[in-house]
């Protein structure tokens, strides 16, 4: 389990070890939707909706959520690569972008991204070795030096330099690509790294490679992760924490023994009993949820999971749930389980979806 | 064992060699199974592994230049060596096919009604508002919820999952003996790739149909089969019900894809590996085409074939390691 005694003293650390790396407040973002003859706004997708929460130094956070649950708007809102509507960064204790913060640049020198798709994220003009030293270049190296880096870095993803420095993206398997974005997010020595989706397109023996790797990278280089993905087994197996995400907003966060053990949001319940067995004799049986997710262009109002869950109640239309701790707390449960519900019942049920 | 008579589909010795300038690509060598009524058989294996071209040869989709020999018998006629308008009878009315991405296989300009009774009227000749009928059973039957408002709906117009289910009803509009599944809940979501495998088990288990499903994900192929087949450069290197292809383990591969498979179980250590990755079709090894990457490789395994090793009806391993134990016991 994670414990701050693990983590390393980072000479570029600023506000210590209790500081969260990243605290993110209130984010938002609504995109338009136009139509008609006049091109008016006639909806609006309410991609990510009043999400806050804290990336504590040298650990894994997971993001788990389906499709349209804002996890990937999320990570590019993080980034800046797109604007928010509103919402704050905290980086080590400095707000990002304000007059006596840090700005964006210097924020996405120490926060890093590796996407799913590996190969429309390399530049399929430049051998590996320049896209890896492309950044240092800019940030000031010379040409000589960024070189030497890249090369360092590719050793170091368990890419020989000498026979794959000059080959370009298309020459290189999926694995080999996701190697070199690794190597490419890591050039800038950043102490955060979002990874969106980063081992979803490969297949089973090499994701196990890729994962093994970033666990390596992470204990070596006193790394920080926010690790995205839709792939539950996967989430479980590398992170510390987990928020869940539904349709734009959190529903529940805690630790990743309480989360998958005890879980108390009735949507979290559903979406671990939809995993498929490892097990032929412990098939499921009775179908967790039923429908698909709800649009989120004009999402229900109140708790967005209430359309598919068994337990709602008038308020649950009425009420957007905020995230507080679970009711009948046990002495040894965590304090850092959080939970968007307003039903003790709903939360308290849990067993109740476990495979036949 | 099944006596012959129960097994509805046949393939033998199923070969595709893609024949392009550059040289030939070995994509599937030399598959064999069968299957019974109501029976699933999962196909897994990784990318280029040759699955989806397997179910391709069967349906005869293939493109000009891939060169398809050996046989898949179904109903009593080898459906390989069919001509093209036989074929086309065959194709939908007793083997048809799902696909991973039902936006791609459903005609956007027509409503799923109109598409699902089209099916009916060229195989059956019956009328168009007797197929429309049909159609809205078939909704209903793959829990379609409003079936008559959605008959109407364009595929845009619909849910992934809902896509998912109408294409299923497509494929079930002609009551076919054989359904050929490829990666179907691939794309989908996790609380829906589990309503879809749900909804094909019992279609398979009522319908008495059989189903071949392919994929790369083992928790599913846990989920919906009756027997598995790992699949490794265009063969089957072992072969058996699911219980015994997830427990004994008896392929190295299929041991290190098991072993590979990320669960929370594993959580703070290291996962087992594969090292290296798959070969070339165009080149493939001598002998057997895991042994460079195989934890327990032998020198005989790097000059020819290993033996096919038989445990009993339907279940094989391909590899020299393998030792029937008590297989006459």
């Amino acid at each position: 389990m994670f414990a701050a005694s693990q983590v390393k003293q980072d000479p570029r650390d600023r506000g210590g070890l209790a500081q969260p790396l990243l605290i993110v407040e209130g984010l938002k973002k609504y995109f338009p939707v136009r139509g008609g003859v006049l091109n008016r706004q006639v909806a609006t997708v309410q991609a990510v909706d009043d999400v806050s929460f804290s990336v504590r130094k040298g650990e894994v956070l997971g993001i788990v959520g389906e499709s349209g649950c804002g996890k990937s708007t999320t990570a590019r809102l993080l980034m800046q690569l797109i604007t928010p509507d509103s919402g704050g960064l905290v980086f080590d204790g400095d707000p990002v972008g304000g007059p006596r913060g840090i700005s964006i640049s210097e924020l996405r020198r120490q926060m890093q991204m590796v996407f799913q798709d590996s190969f429309s994220s390399l530049n399929p003009r430049m051998p590996i070795v320049d896209s890896i030293a492309y950044a240092p270049r800019m940030h000031g190296l010379s040409a000589a030096a960024a070189r030497e880096r890249a090369e360092t870095l590719l050793a170091q993803v368990g890419l020989n330099p000498r026979q794959y420095s000059r080959r370009y993206p298309h020459e290189l398997s999926g694995g080999q690509r996701q190697r070199v974005n690794i190597a490419r997010a890591l050039a800038l020595e950043p102490r955060l790294v979002i990874l969106d989706e980063a081992v979803s397109a490969l297949d089973k023996s090499v994701e196990a490679q890729v994962l093994n790797l970033l666990r390596e990278l992470k204990a070596r280089l006193n790394l920080t992760y926010l690790f995205i993905s839709h792939d539950l087994n996967v989430v479980e197996y590398i992170s510390d924490r987990v928020l869940v995400m539904y349709l734009g907003r959190v529903v529940e966060t805690g630790p990743v023994e309480a989360i998958y053990s005890r879980p108390r949001h009735p949507y979290t319940r559903a979406l671990l009993a939809s995993k498929p067995t490892l097990d032929p004799d412990r098939r499921t049986r009775h179908l967790p949820l039923t429908g698909d997710p709800p649009n989120p262009i004009n999402p229900p109002s109140g708790c967005r999971f209430r359309t598919r869950c068994s337990f709602a109640q008038a308020i649950c239309s009425e009420v957007i749930p905020s995230l507080l701790a679970p009711v009948d707390l046990g002495a040894d449960a965590p304090t850092d389980h959080l939970v968007a519900c307003h039903l003790p019942e709903a939360q308290a049920a849990f067993g109740e979806h476990d495979v036949a | 064992m099944l006596p012959e008579t129960d097994k509805i589909i046949e393939v033998e010795d199923l070969t595709v060699e893609f024949r392009k300038r550059e040289g030939s690509l070995f994509a599937v060598n030399g598959v064999n199974f069968s299957l019974a009524r109501g029976e699933v058989l999962t196909i897994l294996g990784e990318s280029g592994s040759g699955k989806s071209v397997t179910l391709k040869a069967m349906m005869g989709l293939l493109p000009g230049y891939a060169h398809v020999t050996g046989q898949a018998r179904l109903n009593g006629k080898n459906i390989l060596a069919l001509p093209p308008a036989e074929l086309t009878k065959v194709r939908g009315s007793e083997v048809s096919m799902i696909f991973q991405e039902p936006m791609a296989a459903l005609d956007p300009v027509y409503t799923i009604g109109e598409q699902i009774a089209e099916a009916i009227v060229q195989h059956e000749g019956i009328s168009k508002s007797a197929a429309m009928k049909r159609a809205l059973e078939l909704l209903e039957r793959v829990s379609i919820p409003s079936a008559a408002r959605r008959l109407k709906n364009y595929p845009h117009e619909m849910s992934g999952g809902m896509r998912q289910r109408a294409m299923i009803a497509l494929a079930l509009a002609c009551s076919p003996t054989v359904l050929l599944a490829d990666e179907p809940t691939t794309a989908l979501d996790v609380t829906v790739q589990i309503q879809i495998l749900l909804l094909l088990r019992q279609l398979s288990e009522e319908l008495g149909m059989a189903v071949v499903f392919v994929t790369h994900d083992i928790g599913v192929a846990a989920e919906i089969s009756d027997r598995i087949a790992v699949m490794y450069a265009g063969r089957f290197v072992e072969t058996g019900t699911v219980r015994e292809v997830m427990r004994e383990r008896r392929h190295p591969y299929t041991a290190g894809l098991l072993a590979s498979t990320v669960h929370g179980g594993l959580r703070g250590q290291d996962l087992e590996t594969i090292p290296g990755a798959p070969p070339s079709l165009a080149a493939l090894p001598p002998g057997c085409a895991f042994a460079p990457r195989c934890r327990s490789v032998q020198e005989t395994c790097r000059s020819g074939q290993p033996p096919v090793v038989d445990f009993g009806p339907g279940t094989m391993v391909r590899c020299v390691r393998a030792v029937p134990q008590m297989a006459f016991a």
